[in-house]
């Protein structure tokens, strides 16, 4: 899974004179990844075989078709989405009123092909709110996005009956006779219809992008005038976008429905769109397998992050304005950049500079962490008493000393900051321009 | 009769507040091109001071200190954050400020906690203003339209008037041309940002007392003003002046009115049931209805008159 | 080489003309950018549009191209009217055009950037079931242009990375890949060197082989070289259309250029 942009998949012209044999370059490095790919989500759940290791894993994969599907609006086709939430909420629903109909004996259908009626439901939900939105493009399509998923997350209070309210709707997912001995009943069952649906949305994903409509969604992307002077309606490309990208989201929507037995009117919220759209960003636009990794950290985030620190949403808050700034491609863009420069062989003096910058960090690390949780536990926590545990040391918030010590943790940690980084940007800068010379020597 | 006029009264001050929040929001997009999706966030920062100082001082100081307190933090984040991300584009400038509402809004949280705060009407305004009738119109309903009136005024003032706005006007438009003469127009573009961050501070001071001040509040009031830029017309502020009007007013009156399509069709002598087609959304009454007026007029004007109320054509 | 005419504006044979402009209006709020300009081009012909600074030859480009809309008056390709098509579907209608300012699609490689321009030619539109890698002919002829634009060793290269001479003839290969049979240039050699200009008007010449050529042009070697008739744009009027020998000679012409004291400069 590689550059959208410039890595070359396709076969070569054929050799002139009259010569048949062709020659298709396999690259081997996207290959070997797909099979990684394959393999770890067969064989994770029989290395983690914990519970809380299974639901994880469920949750991952359906995120990971949310993510990719978000990804083809905003990676792919340039569209900021703030609603994409109504997409795979409004596909759970739906999938979840088929199973209760299941149940009820009035619909059949077997329970792994109910994520496939979440999916038309997402790409209906696409044509008739993708009108819409994409009558607009660029910043007020974000806002019209953020208005039309408002629309639908109030109409939810209204509607009881689809909606169920504030408590949502439950359902069964063991309905009907088992097939080969599948209830559905078992996390694990679970996991591997959602491994199974997320390897088949992934390929089908990844194949959209070497479509023409994929890659006219590309040009729009940079060049929306340009490619309305080749012939395209951009409008019309970006439509057809929203209706696919729905198509998927609704089918993890399906997924998520299934495996939780419950949707609420949080599953349509803008908080949730919200979380949507920052791990696909965390996780990185512009490559294909950003989101993936997007999708990684978010399930973490919330089942373990959350665990750890009562203040997670603040960090991943910090964690997404640094990377906003510092870091527009998203951690896929850090690993792409990084295997570059080590695939130019210039990785070994960066060593000194990475060191630096860590040990840097680190007191501003620590620093920054002490002075949030402190005041977390003073102001929230206070009632058990004003002594935490901070990084293994038992620290009395109410005590002035702690916060000067954290405050002091803090200015070093930005000043090391400060020469580590101009010093990790002198080599970085001469190492890219030395690439960039050998790319045009190579060239020229 | 007074229900009328009441309603209107309270659905002008509203719309008002609506107007000092979707002007600062208009103007930073006009001169930068950023939409500042903390917007409604400093609006929610504003409150939370102002209530912090009225806890501490009282409520009159608040009123000057908070706005400043909030413009401050806005430029210093224009000048250290937002300036850096211009280079990215126009999508990395609002992922920044919703970046930067996600870390405001969880720091609130954290100083605050998550449950609504007294912030409370001062004493001095703490009653009616009039009395039609039975219907009372609050007198801080009153100080509200005074001060949003008063602030645009200044507002205005300043744009014709001086010096320095004449540099902004220009700037709004033509900033390379601005800057090759002489200005310094990133130190506009910070005052600017600041200035519009300092408005919905000021909404947030007189408007979180009189509407409850939570966590939740940057959320709702933020995707209406949103609703309310685009529905005026990106980039107009006259737009958003009869657009913040418009829905403020309607939200007033349909979150009063408990009509619903059985009522309506009750007058004619229909009686619908529940198991008539559709009575989920029948037996809707107007005051239910009422939170998603403003999303209902987006989706209207957006296949009607995609260039809003009074937009120019292009986008 | 194309028809020669005896300096006189064609009188409009409906089927002849491949691009028509009927007193085409522009106003701008009040300011009336083009103020009535008329023009024939037949098919095939090599035509360019000079004029002053600020005389309306993009404004006129952008009316052509449906990038804005006229105030009043009609424009006809190959004889139908095609006020108010929006710019996609006058592309379709066989009329392509270039941007003053480069305008590509900078983060996709050279040959994608060829290749997207004519998938819609080629009938793929809004196909989401093909796989890009097999479509022989939408490969062929994008590499085809590729050579004809002398970009092969910039096969893969990010749009966006190519010197500034190279984003100008990729932009004029983007502009004929689609094989449209109008074909409107907007000032092509912009900023280039006097050979890069050479180069340029080379590949314009084979790249606008039997079809009617629309350029607007400053550098006027690049015009006499390669135009069959030009028309002077002045003040949003086309003052004359000619071929170029006469417009050399033409009095306003050489007014609009040279102010009035325009014989003693000439002298």
């Amino acid at each position: 899974m590689t550059d959208l942009a410039a890595q070359r998949t396709d076969a070569p012209a054929d050799r002139p004179r009259g010569r048949t044999l062709k020659f298709v370059p396999i690259n081997v490095g996207q290959s070997a990844l797909w099979i990684f790919f394959v393999l770890a989500m067969v064989i994770a759940p029989l290395i983690f075989k914990s519970s809380l290791s299974l639901t994880i894993l469920s949750q991952i994969g359906t995120l990971i078709i949310v993510c990719l599907s978000y990804n083809m609006l905003l990676g792919q086709s340039g569209m900021l989405s703030f609603g994409h939430a109504v997409y795979v909420g409004l596909g759970a629903f739906i999938s979840i009123h088929v199973m209760n109909a299941i149940t009820a004996g009035s619909f059949h259908l077997p329970v792994s092909l109910v994520p496939l009626i979440g999916g038309l439901a997402g790409a209906f939900f696409g044509v008739l709110f993708g009108y819409v939105t994409t009558k607009k493009s660029g910043t007020t399509f974000a806002m019209i996005t953020l208005g039309i998923g408002e629309l639908v997350a109030a109409s939810s209070l209204m509607l009881p009956e689809f909606f169920g309210g504030e408590a949502g709707i439950t359902t069964n997912r063991v309905i009907g006779e088992p097939v080969v001995g599948i209830t559905f009943g078992p996390q694990i069952q679970v996991y591997y219809l959602i491994a199974i649906w997320c390897l088949v949305c992934t390929a089908l994903m990844y194949a959209f992008t070497k479509t023409p409509l994929g890659r006219m969604a590309n040009a729009v992307r940079d060049n929306p005038e340009r490619a309305e002077f080749v012939g395209y309606n951009t409008q019309r490309v970006r439509y057809l976008v929203v209706i696919i990208a729905g198509f998927f989201a609704g089918i993890a929507g399906g997924l998520g429905a299934i495996n939780f037995e419950i949707v609420s009117s949080e599953n349509v919220s803008t908080v949730r769109s919200g979380a949507y759209l920052l791990f696909t960003f965390l996780g990185g636009v512009g490559f294909f397998f950003g989101p993936i990794i997007g999708a990684v950290i978010f399930v973490l985030s919330f089942v373990m992050l959350s665990e750890i620190t009562k203040a997670w949403l603040l960090y991943l808050g910090i964690f997404f304005l640094l990377m906003v700034m510092y870091a527009p491609g998203g951690i896929a863009s850090l690993i792409m950049m990084n295997l570059r420069v080590a695939q130019f062989g210039k990785f070994r003096r960066m060593a000194v500079p990475y060191l630096l910058v860590i040990a840097a960090a680190l007191p501003l690390f620590v620093g920054v962490v002490s002075l949030i949780e402190m005041l977390y536990h003073l102001q929230l926590e206070s009632a058990g008493g004003t002594e935490m545990r901070l990084f293994g040391v038992t620290v009395d918030t109410a005590s002035v000393t702690a916060w000067i010590v954290a405050a002091l943790i803090t200015a070093a940690g930005t000043a090391s900051m400060f020469f580590a980084s101009r010093r990790f940007k002198r080599a970085w800068g001469s190492a890219q321009s030395e690439i960039q010379e050998q790319i045009e020597r190579s060239l020229a | 009769m007074e229900f009328f006029l009441i309603s209107l009264l309270n659905g002008v001050s509203y719309g008002l507040l609506l107007f000092m929040l979707s002007s600062g929001l208009t103007l930073i997009f006009s001169m930068m091109g950023v939409l500042n999706f903390a917007h409604a966030t400093f609006y929610m920062l504003g409150a939370y001071i102002a209530y912090q100082i009225s806890v501490w001082v009282g409520y009159w100081p608040a009123l000057f200190i908070a706005p400043i307190v909030v413009g401050l933090g806005g430029a210093l984040f224009e000048r250290y954050s937002l300036r850096r991300v211009h280079k990215f584009g126009h999508v990395p400038e609002l992922l920044v400020t919703f970046g930067l509402s996600y870390c405001i809004s969880e720091f609130v949280q954290l100083i605050w906690g998550r449950a609504p705060v007294d912030y409370r009407i001062p004493a001095l305004l703490d009653g009616p203003l009039f009395t039609i009738y039975t219907t009372t119109f609050p007198a801080y309903r009153g100080f509200m339209m005074l001060v949003a009136v008063l602030m645009l005024v200044a507002v205005y003032l300043l744009f014709t008037k001086t010096r320095i706005g004449l540099v902004i006007q220009g700037a709004l438009s033509h900033p390379d041309m601005v800057e090759a003469l002489g200005h310094n127009v990133p130190r506009v573009f910070m005052m600017v940002f600041g200035g519009g961050c300092a408005l919905a501070g000021l909404a947030g001071v007189i408007g979180g007392n009189a509407f409850v001040t939570e966590p939740g509040m940057a959320l709702t009031v933020g995707s209406i003003i949103f609703v309310v830029v685009v529905v005026g017309g990106m980039g107009s502020l006259a737009g958003a002046f009869v657009a913040s009007l418009l829905i403020g007013i309607v939200q007033t009156f349909a979150v009063a009115l408990d009509n619903s399509f059985v009522t309506l069709f009750s007058r004619f002598g229909w009686t619908i049931t529940p198991d008539t087609i559709g009575y989920p959304f029948l037996k809707l009454t107007i005051s239910q209805v009422a939170p998603i007026m403003p999303y209902l007029l987006l989706v209207l004007i957006l296949i009607f008159r995609p260039r809003g109320l009074m937009g120019k054509r292009d986008d | 080489m194309t028809q020669r005419d005896q300096g006189t504006v064609h009188a409009s044979r409906t089927g002849e003309c491949a691009i028509e402009l009927r007193d085409v209006r522009k106003s701008f709020g009040k300011s009336e950018i083009i103020r009535g300009a008329t023009l024939a081009i037949p098919a095939g012909e090599r035509h360019a549009v000079i004029g002053p600074n600020g005389a309306g030859k993009s404004t006129l480009f952008n009316l052509i191209s449906g990038r804005f809309g006229v105030t009043s008056g009609d424009i006809l390709l190959d004889g139908r009217s095609i006020l108010g098509l929006a710019p996609f579907e006058i592309n379709r209608c066989g009329l392509s055009r270039s941007f003053q300012i480069t305008n590509i699609f900078p983060r996709l490689s050279v040959f994608e950037n060829l290749r997207c321009a004519v998938l819609w030619s080629l009938g793929y539109k809004y196909s989401f079931w093909h796989s890009l890698a097999r479509l022989r002919d939408a490969r062929l002829r994008a590499e085809e242009v590729l050579e004809l634009i002398g970009l092969r060793r910039r096969h893969d290269v990010a749009a966006g990375m190519l010197t500034y001479a190279e984003q100008r003839a990729l932009e004029i290969g983007i502009t004929v890949a689609g094989g449209a049979s109008v074909i409107l240039l907007d000032e092509p050699t912009a900023g280039m060197s006097r050979s890069e200009s050479d180069h340029a008007v080379e590949l314009i010449r084979r790249v606008t082989v039997g079809k009617t050529l629309i350029m607007v042009e400053h550098d006027m070697s690049v015009v006499f070289g390669l135009a069959d008739r030009i028309s002077v744009l002045v003040y949003g009027e086309v003052v004359a259309t000619d071929i170029p020998a006469a417009i050399r000679t033409n009095r306003k012409v050489q007014e609009a250029y040279l102010g009035s004291h325009a014989e003693e400069a000439h002298a």
